[in-house]
């Protein structure tokens, strides 16, 4: 059986870092458990550090210690990899740490939202919630539930993204496949109405819906704010999805003697479908928590009103916004419980597409 | 002509095309006469003339950006396709003007099929899919879909492989049995003519190999235009030849010569011919 010893070339501190055999397998870059202690030490030493530096200037805050405490972690562990493994590594693992950092702060963030949104609305929410309204019960009485803001949500939010969807995927064919003469400025707009704030966009139906046609609040005057705010996004996120699209399917499929219409709805649409569900889900996310010009469309209302069309209609977000400013306990618990349900709501929608659109081919071997 | 489109023409949402008046089946004459090829303003190919005989493999070869993909792309009208790009000259295919107002470019690349360079099977379809997709994509049907993709696999050299994984997505080929499928795909819609763009140069010498073989069974029914950059492989399959050159920077490609292959490679009749074909340049 044969050793292999293995040295860092050009390390002046040539010390024997492994001994393995030479068929066994061995990951460049991967972790031993000396690295992990490495890593520890630094962190603890860190520490240290910072709690000597906030004693000695008496300061106080967490938030500045957890800063101090990162940047001396990571000026400590580049020089303790750096004496033991070369600079090479070093950089190597300064890096490592300070993205995984970063990746770590993202999902605290999203750990601590759903987590806090969860202990405020898990009180309040029994399975009454789901099917009764609060036209019956008053600001104190217990029960009551958020069946009206979910019926007005989905209602809403479905028929926007069912308006949104194949306008916005015709607006991204004619942008990509078919490059018009307009394209450029159509884009321009596109990307200018993203910038819309949502007050404005409910404003414009406010102004020209309710107050010129009298047709009076409705969830049909919140679909059409949404959709206004919704458009550009799935636009945008539909062409730079066409974009990814391999010319040369477009060319085959030209070549084999399809006209364009066919070439886009029997290859490039079918090719792109993953990415246009993506598109989609942007588009619902946008719209799914949008409150603003929900305040000046579909209005709110305690009562469950099934018909989009006619009188106000709630909707989660104006459910949670309406209630978290009553002075009562009862109120802002069930506000809490309606953001829960948004939250899941959005969840679940999230993965109905992913299944979806994932549901096609398998990745091509290349 | 399809059911489809006679259907189509009946109601009158498809004219009749002077393509009908062609016969269906069998290796076509395409006769290029004096092609010139724009891009915008840049002129990149000048006064071609070349007859590529039926049932034969006409080899284009030259150095790179001398014009040969662009003059292949013109015999099926996939030229016009790029934005800026013109046209100047005829090509017929035996009796019928290709660039005729009269007829239509989809029903041109019916007739006159393509293969790529990179292999490219639709990936959203299955084995079966791909080798249909061109009666789909085109309008037309068929009476025996089974017979089709059996006769079209079998043709391209690749029944054998997929006959048990026919449903199967066209991208868990290898890259060599990709192209074959791609070539299966182009001979399904029963083409008179099939052009074929370097359709070796991303793959490996076995695959090669084997779709070599398959352009010189195809020969019999089907007339073949290859670009190659490989010579060895223009006298492999080739029974024609034609060498296309730039001489200057900035000038338009040109055709220099062209004639029987054994005779182009070892009685050229061109110096620059000479050079190339021994490997002096290029």
């Amino acid at each position: 059986m044969s050793h292999q010893v293995i040295t860092l070339p050009g390390a002046g501190h040539a010390d024997v870092l492994s001994v393995t055999h030479a068929d066994e397998p061995k990951r460049p870059r991967s972790w031993s458990r000396r690295d992990v202690v490495e890593l520890l030490l630094s962190a603890v030493a860190a520490a240290g550090a910072t709690g000597t530096l906030f004693v000695i200037m008496d300061w106080r805050s967490l938030v500045a210690a957890t800063i101090w405490w990162f940047l001396l972690f990571v000026v400590i562990y580049r020089i303790e990899v750096g004496a033991n493994h070369g600079p090479i590594v070093a950089a190597d693992r300064m890096m490592t740490a300070t993205i995984a950092a970063g990746g770590l702060i993202c999902f605290a963030l999203l750990v601590w939202i759903v987590s806090f949104v969860i202990g405020k609305g898990l009180p309040a929410l029994r399975p009454g919630f789901f099917t009764q309204d609060l036209s019956k019960v008053g600001p104190l009485n217990p029960g009551g539930g958020a069946l009206h803001a979910i019926i007005g949500t989905l209602e809403q939010v479905g028929i926007a993204t069912a308006v949104v969807v194949p306008l916005a995927i015709l607006t991204a064919v004619y942008l990509h496949e078919m490059k018009g003469r307009m394209a450029p400025l159509i884009r321009f707009i596109v990307d200018a109405m993203s910038g819309l704030p949502s007050i404005v966009a409910g404003l414009l139906v406010y102004t020209i819906w309710i107050l010129q046609f009298h047709r009076g609040f409705s969830g049909m005057a919140g679909a059409v704010a949404l959709v206004v705010l919704m458009l550009p996004t799935v636009t945008r996120t539909s062409e730079e999805i066409l974009r990814t699209i391999d010319d040369g399917l477009r060319e085959s499929a030209l070549a084999l003697g399809a006209p364009q219409w066919r070439v886009i709805a029997r290859v490039v649409l079918p090719t792109a479908r993953s990415g246009l569900v993506t598109a989609a889900i942007l588009g619902v996310a946008r719209g799914v928590g949008e409150t603003a010009p929900m305040i000046l469309t579909a209005f709110g209302s305690p009562k469950t009103n099934l018909s989009p069309v006619t009188s106000p209609q709630s909707d989660l977000p104006l459910f949670v916004w309406s209630l978290i400013r009553q002075p009562n306990a009862t109120q802002i618990e069930r506000a809490w419980t309606g953001a829960l349900i948004l939250v899941f709501l959005v969840l679940a929608l999230f993965t109905i597409a992913r299944v979806l659109g994932e549901a096609s081919f398998g990745r091509s071997r290349r | 002509m399809s059911v489809d489109e006679a259907n189509l023409q009946e109601i009158g949402v498809l004219e009749p095309d002077a393509c009908d008046a062609l016969i269906p089946s069998g290796a076509a004459k395409l006769d290029a006469q004096n092609v010139s090829a724009w891009f915008g303003r840049k002129k990149v190919l000048e006064g071609v003339s070349l007859v590529m005989e039926p049932g034969k493999v006409t080899a284009l070869i030259g150095p790179s950006g001398c014009g040969k993909s662009t003059f292949l792309r013109i015999l099926n009208r996939m030229h016009e396709v790029i934005p800026g790009a013109a046209v100047g000259g005829t090509i017929m295919l035996d009796e019928l003007d290709i660039y005729d107002d009269q007829v239509s470019p989809t029903r041109v690349r019916k007739r006159i099929g393509m293969v790529f360079q990179k292999p490219n099977p639709f990936p959203s379809m299955s084995i079966e899919q791909n080798v249909l997709s061109g009666l789909r994509l085109s309008g037309a049907t068929s009476d025996n879909r089974r017979e089709l993709v059996e006769d079209s696999l079998q043709r391209a050299g690749l029944w054998n492989e997929v006959r048990n994984r026919l449903g199967e997505f066209g991208g868990s080929l290898s890259g060599g049995q990709q192209q074959r499928l791609c070539i299966a795909r182009a001979l399904a819609v029963k083409p008179r003519v099939l052009l074929m763009d370097e359709p070796c140069s991303a793959l490996d010498p076995i695959s090669t190999g084997v779709i070599e073989d398959t352009i010189r069974e195809l020969a019999e029914d089907v007339t073949i235009v290859i670009v190659t950059h490989n010579m060895q492989q223009a006298q492999r399959v080739s029974n024609n030849c034609a060498f296309f050159l730039i001489e200057d920077e900035g000038a338009a490609g040109r055709m220099i010569e062209s004639g029987p292959t054994k005779a182009l490679f070892e009685d050229p009749q061109d110096m620059r011919t000479a050079g190339y074909v021994h490997g002096r340049f290029g």
